[in-house]
């Protein structure tokens, strides 16, 4: 298991160092300074050993977090440790800096010493913490012998991440569905790769432990449900399935928060839970079929002779005319002895940033089933250089009120039998929002 | 409220200060101090002077003081354990707080708290806590017991902590199930013999259910756990992964592995025909591709992961093969793997798109990687046939970018691609020849060269080529010497006319001016070669290449099956087993996959399971390796001459543990069984042998003379056999069998060395064996070992190393070492090695034991086509230890009684049947472990038809 646990600034200065088994001692602190932090060379890998010892890395900003073991521990959980680690601090004192962790380092030890017990992983649900590793620290006294049970059964129980008790005058709860969509495409217009990646995020302020069931329209249970309507009334209406698979969609593959009833999910595909109360992610699935592309770049690029080259790329949006894309970004990389560059654009403002060695387009709004263009003289400086300009692809970052894989949810009802408020008495908001994943097109 | 001030104060007498401030009344101040203190200790300054000074703020009602100095205590305690003493009363009087957090804040520190006479104190405590009435407590209480067991595993059984411990695997707690799984199965792993965790369908049904319930962590732990359990049947192994499979759609990616972890294990088990296997192959996909969209160091797990997998059951993944296209942004170590990914899964059907995305990649910027990429073209080119066309044309475009590099490394796999596809692309060699100065790498050098020299016929100036490189033959390294020297001599022996100088000028530059041994020696090789016989030369120096195979980099199947049961873990990142990167005996407990078979009766868990349990149709199973190398690791320090000094009583053990008491109750007299009526001892019955038959005796005897020669009394020795092939051993052949001369047991081997390079430093060492056979010396091979040269070698054995039993009983694993690696081998070795000489057994007592051994012992076999009499044979056997007790002659049937004992005290009693018309033999074998009969018997065989 996880040996001990440091936590280094970009200097490489131990800002936390807390040991959690035997056979790790004072010098593994300096080894992966040593190695790793000062080694001024990109990082080749996440894991590394040295001299029988592995130190497992991540980066914030620029904090190192590092896990070190001397046995064959679960590199999976060690990461996700790390990771739940930084979102545990980031839900406590905000940004991970050296500032914030200096100014909170009693803080981050009790932290460290209830979430890592002996290297192992123990509840680290915010939501359960806060109930009794509090910045004020001096609670212990005050609290009642019910309180303290209600504590430790949260922390230990089969719902760690919701506490009884909970009230609302208003029973209200927001849905956010957020895709990220990306893209691989070659210069010829042929798509590489398309996939989106997208969660659905919950913000319930919701009394008692309601019980909740979540619908969307998943191909496989559309169909389920459309195959049991089409048994009984196949005569009367033998196009209804057909209807209702067209607007269905393909789900490759989703995760839940651990809320979510797994086994019922396995056998039924229903999506039921009792959710945390206030934010939340609820799932995360990815898809691969029919996804909408919002937008397609055209990129033209000519070298003309040794020292210029001439860029022209086009942008169409592929959507409904009446939504409105926000937040356009395309980025078209130029050449690392660029001397100077031409834009002229259609639409919104471009710019040729040399630190970012590319021409910055950027439009505000657009709406569906548009185009626009840009067009790019790049002039160069000769070179001896024999090695080619590598020719980055150009990227693309938007912002789109519709979700581009077709996600639609179709309900989500509210169960609280303990308390008289019925799914009705909710309210509720759906939002979508589609945004670029990584959205490439190379040229 | 900030803390950062405290890391800044760095002035002298500070410590006296801080003493100052840790005495104050006033708690705040206190609080202050002992932050200060605490921040100190961060930084790596020693605060230790302040022990008692800190260690009197414990007594406090704020938590959060009290957390901060218990901190200190954990990181101090040991350096000052008699003051750490003053601490004990807080702590047990903390245990029994009314507050369930303070009772675990207390029995967690202390677990902590490394100090023999704390641990004393805790014992107490730590019983309470383990059955209090808070869960809390008792789930931090379960982790103490395997904090305690880390520091004195005795007291922990002493005080019968495991019971409790496993008595909590059924708490109604899904928290304290978690954690004493974790707790259990850390302890059970410096035990691997003892039965801890005791896994049976009961308490599995206990895990899964818990596995619904507990947090994100425990369900790890408890996967994990579950994946060391092997199921009874295929219908377990179903019926657990049905349960399992839920768990991949959990959001956690480490709970996500761990599951395919149990899945890929158990599917082993699973018939391949079932429809649930198909099913089970169709949902490890889609999750296996979500992890992908995880961050990018657990992107890295789960593709180091994934390429396991993916040669396992390459079906699994065969048609996802886009998500592994390797996306601009991504950090170069997810780059590096999606690449080797993308080779294992390339295909006839999408080598198309792998190729346009290969060459993508080799315009990128990072140099390593773009070099991956170039040889992954060269890689399907030798994958997949119907594309090595296209990647050649590939190749030529990327040499045509004059990259450096690039063009360095297309090089290098286009000689790859000759060697599989020969005479087929060489209207590339112009471009080649083009690029001719660019290459400043001896790779690439040393390739070109070959190429030139290998197609030295078709290039016209492939003198003037060669030439070139041999003005600065000095400067290069010894690759491409070695290569030119080659190169020429082919060249030479292609155009005799026009290359004779040149031919003269390499061998003279190689044997003359150079220091390097192997370059000399093949020099010289050739140059005898060339003036005793040049169409013996041409034979041999442009004799026909084996082609090259598909796959180099595959990973060692049963180092890929354990790896398996390793999923997730850091032992399937770095692909090593455990015990490469872990030290002393913890995690090194070998894995290996349940066998297929679904009659498998054993309920054991892997952990105890014998290594060579996996594969149970190959009988000789090759060592897991990280045995041989943990003990190829003592054989550097010292040469096992002989065993460690407890050998003699192992071997005891070993044998009692092989017979069950046989050997006791073999020796016992018991009166009352000698002279039984049913056995009538064999007096003169003398039927006179006739004349034939004395005649024929003596002439095997003869015979056997001659055979016998060079064995001098000894016992009969097969012909050598080939015990480990070149192919398998970088070149190293081992051939090689036993012999037994007057009560010596010995190994002859014969070692050949067929690679190029010269071999040293060779040592032996046998896994734990039967009847605990070890080298009695080391490895004596004297000079090093040149290429081509033979060494034979007498290895004299004994048999005090330590004992286990094998399957075959006569299996002998054996690895051996040399300067280049480690080899592995196993052998059988013919039991009557192990017949000692003093194995002729009194009559009585024959008669007693015979009757004492129970009919149920009793084994059959029958020797056909012996042509030998009773006395020929009778003598023959006697030769090899196996002595003729007494004879007699029943109905014209010959009955020879014969005993003999093995080197570990086994006594094995014979009835032969002898039928002069019949060459046929029945042979009886009585003795108290059965399962020698079997051996014993073909030792009979060998001995009497050779």
């Amino acid at each position: 298991m996880i040996g001990g646990l440091f936590i280094y600034n970009h200097k490489g200065e131990v800002l936390i160092s807390r040991v959690y088994r035997d056979d790790i001692g004072r010098n593994a602190v300096d080894a992966f300074r040593v190695n790793v932090i000062h080694a001024r060379q990109q990082v080749r890998s996440p894991v590394t050993n040295i001299a029988r010892t592995s130190f497992f890395h991540v980066k914030r900003s620029n904090i190192w977090l590092a896990a070190v073991t001397k046995q064959n521990v679960n590199a999976a959980m060690v990461f996700e440790f790390l990771y739940k680690m930084c979102d545990v601090m980031a839900a406590y004192f905000g940004k991970i800096s050296e500032e914030n962790i200096k100014n909170n380092f009693v803080l981050i030890y009790e932290l460290l010493d209830e979430i890592l017990d002996f290297g192992y992983p123990q509840n680290s649900e915010t939501g359960a913490l806060k109930t009794f590793i509090t910045q004020q620290g001096i609670k212990s006294q005050h609290q009642t012998k019910e309180e303290q049970s209600q504590i430790t059964s949260q922390v230990t129980g089969q719902i760690g991440w919701r506490r009884e008790g909970i009230k609302y005058r208003r029973n209200e709860l927001f849905l956010d569905v957020l895709e990220s969509v990306n893209l691989l495409m070659s210069p010829q217009g042929q798509v590489l790769s398309a996939h989106v990646s997208g969660r659905v995020v919950m913000k319930s302020y919701l009394s008692g432990m309601p019980e909740c069931k979540f619908g969307m329209n998943d191909k496989i249970v559309i169909e389920k449900q459309g195959k049991g309507t089409a048994d009984e009334t196949s005569k009367r209406r033998p196009s209804a399935p057909a209807r209702s698979g067209k607007q269905s969609i393909a789900i490759d593959d989703c995760t839940f928060h651990q809320c979510v009833r797994l086994s019922k999910f396995d056998s039924e595909r229903s999506i039921s839970f009792i959710p945390p109360d206030g934010e939340f992610e609820l799932m995360r699935y990815r898809t691969t079929k029919d996804i909408i592309l919002p937008f397609r770049v055209i990129p033209l690029v000519r070298e003309v002779g040794r020292t210029k080259l001439e860029v022209k790329v086009v942008i169409k949006s592929n959507f409904k005319p009446s939504l409105l894309a926000q937040k356009i970004e395309v980025r078209i990389p130029t050449p690392l002895n660029t001397s100077g560059v031409q834009v002229i654009c259609m639409k919104g403002k471009a710019k040729y940033k040399a630190s970012e060695n590319a021409i910055v387009w950027k439009i505000k709004r657009m709406a569906g089933m548009k185009e626009s263009q840009i067009s790019a003289e790049i002039e160069l400086l000769p070179t001896n250089d024999k090695k080619k300009w590598a020719r980055p692809p150009i990227s693309m970052n938007f912002e789109v009120p519709f979700a581009p894989s077709g996600l639609k949810v179709r309900y989500l009802k509210v169960f609280e039998p303990k308390l008289n408020y019925s799914d009705h008495d909710v309210i509720k908001w759906v939002r979508y929002i589609g945004r670029s994943g990584i959205y490439e097109t190379r040229c | 409220m900030t803390d950062s001030k405290y890391f800044t104060t760095t002035k002298k007498g500070e410590i006296f200060e801080l003493k100052a401030e840790l005495n104050s009344d006033k708690k705040e101040k206190k609080k202050e101090a002992v932050k200060k203190v605490i921040a100190s200790m961060t930084v790596g300054k020693d605060v230790s002077a302040l022990f008692p000074d800190v260690v009197n703020c414990m007594q406090t009602d704020n938590l959060e003081l009290k957390k901060l100095v218990y901190l200190y205590l954990m990181n101090y305690a040991k350096s000052q354990p008699d003051m750490a003493i003053m601490a004990v009363n807080t702590f047990v009087k903390d245990c029994e707080d009314p507050n369930p957090l303070i009772r675990a804040l207390a029995v967690r520190t202390m677990g902590c708290i490394r100090v023999d006479k704390i641990t004393e104190y805790l014992c107490e405590p730590l019983r309470k806590c383990l059955k209090d009435e808070d869960p809390y407590v008792r789930k931090t209480a379960a982790v103490c017991v395997a904090k305690l067991h880390d520091i004195n595993a005795q007291l922990v059984e002493d005080q019968g902590f495991l019971d409790t411990l496993k008595d909590l695997i059924s708490d109604s707690n899904p928290m304290v199930v978690a954690n004493a799984v974790a707790a259990l199965s850390e302890i059970a792993e410096s035990h691997p013999s003892s039965n801890l965790l005791d896994l049976n369908p009961q308490s599995i049904n206990k895990l899964l259910t818990a596995l619904n319930e507990c947090t994100e962590w425990g369900q790890i732990f408890i996967l994990d756990c579950l994946a060391n359990y092997t199921p009874k049947d295929d219908r377990e192994a179903q019926s657990i992964c049905e349960r399992v499979t839920p768990r991949l759609s959990h959001a956690n990616s480490a709970v996500v592995l761990s599951a395919v972890k149990v899945l890929m294990k158990f599917m082993e088990m699973l018939s391949k025909d079932l429809d649930y296997y198909g099913t089970l192959l169709k949902k490890l996909a889609p999750p296996l591709v979500t992890l992908l969209s995880a961050e990018p160091e657990l992107q890295y797990v789960a593709l180091r992961n994934i390429n396991l997998i993916v040669q396992k059951r390459p079906e699994i993944l065969k048609h996802e093969m886009k998500v592994f296209f390797v996306k601009y942004n991504d950090p170069i170590y997810v780059k590096l793997e999606k690449l080797d990914i993308m080779i294992r899964l390339a295909s006839q059907a999408n080598i198309a798109q792998v190729l346009a995305e290969l060459k993508e990649y080799a315009t990128e910027v990072d140099v390593d990687f773009v070099r991956k990429a170039v040889r992954a073209i060269g890689r399907c080119a030798i994958k997949v046939e119907q594309s090595a066309e296209r990647c050649v044309s590939t190749l030529l475009d990327l040499i045509q970018t004059k990259v450096n590099y690039v063009v360095q490394e297309a090089i290098v796999v286009i000689k790859d691609i000759f060697r599989k596809y020969p005479n087929k692309y060489e209207s590339v060699i112009a471009t080649l020849c083009e690029n001719l100065d660019s290459l400043d790498e001896p790779e690439a050098r040393a390739a070109m060269i070959w190429i030139v020299g290998e197609y030295a016929e078709r290039i016209d100036n492939a003198d003037e080529l060669l030439e070139s490189f041999l003005e600065g033959f000095h400067d290069e390294s010894t690759q491409v010497q070695l290569q030119l020297l080659t190169a020429i001599v082919k060249l030479f022996l292609k155009k005799p006319t026009e290359t004779q100088e040149l031919v003269q000028q390499v061998l003279s530059l190689a044997t003359q001016d150079s220091d390097n041994p192997d370059l000399r020696d093949r020099g010289y090789i050739y140059w005898r070669l060339l003036s005793t016989d040049p169409v013996a030369a041409k034979e041999v120096v442009l004799a026909e290449k084996p082609l090259i195979s598909e796959e180099t980099d595959l990973i060692e199947p049963t180092l890929l099956d354990e790896l398996i049961c390793y999923i997730g873990t850091l032992a399937s990142v770095y692909h090593k087993p455990p015990s490469a990167f872990v030290e002393g005996g913890r995690g090194v407990v070998h894995k290996s996959l349940p066998p297929r078979t679904a009659s498998s009766e054993s309920t054991e868990s892997p952990e105890t399971a014998p290594a060579g349990a996996p594969s149970s149709e190959q009988p000789d199973v090759i060592p897991t390796q990280g045995d041989l190398l943990g003990d190829l690791l003592n054989l550097d320090l010292g040469p096992p001459v002989s065993g460690p000094p407890l050998a003699t009583s192992s071997v005891q053990m070993g044998a009692v543990d092989l017979l069950g008491g046989g050997l006791d109750s073999l020796m016992g007299d018991e009166p009352e069984g000698i002279g039984g009526p049913n056995f009538v001892a064999p007096p003169a019955a003398a039927v006179p042998a006739n004349l034939g038959a004395s005649m024929g005796s003596g002439l095997s005897d003869l015979f056997d003379l001659t055979s016998g020669v060079g064995t001098l009394s000894g016992s009969y020795v097969a012909p050598k056999a080939v015990w480990l092939p070149a192919m398998k051993a970088k070149g190293l052949e081992i051939s090689g069998t036993f012999t037994r001369q007057v009560g010596s047991i010995s190994m002859d081997l014969q070692l050949t060395n067929k690679a190029l390079q010269v071999m040293t430093d060779f040592a032996i060492q046998f896994n734990r064996n039967s009847f605990g056979l070890a080298p009695a010396a080391p490895l004596q091979v004297h000079a090093p070992l040149s290429p081509n040269q033979t060494v034979e070698i007498s290895l004299p054995l004994n048999t005090v190393g330590s004992v286990m039993k094998m399957e075959p009983l006569n299996n002998l694993q054996v690895a051996v070492k040399n300067n280049i690696d480690v080899f592995y081998f196993s052998t059988l070795y013919p039991l009557h090695i192990l017949f000692v000489e003093d194995g002729k057994m009194d009559r009585q007592m024959f008669l007693a034991t015979w009757k004492d051994i129970p009919n149920e012992n009793e084994a059959q076999f029958q020797i056909r086509d012996c042509p030998l009499n009773a006395e020929a044979v009778s003598s023959r056997l006697q030769s090899s230890n196996i002595f003729t007790v007494a004879k007699r002659n029943v109905e014209g049937q010959d009955m020879l009684y014969q005993s003999l004992k093995l080197t570990n005290g086994i006594w094995v009693l014979a009835e032969l049947r002898i039928q002069p018309s019949n060459p046929s033999f029945t042979l009886s074998l009585k003795c108290r472990a059965p399962e020698v009969s079997q051996h014993v018997y073909q030792a009979y065989e060998t001995i009497l038809k050779n």
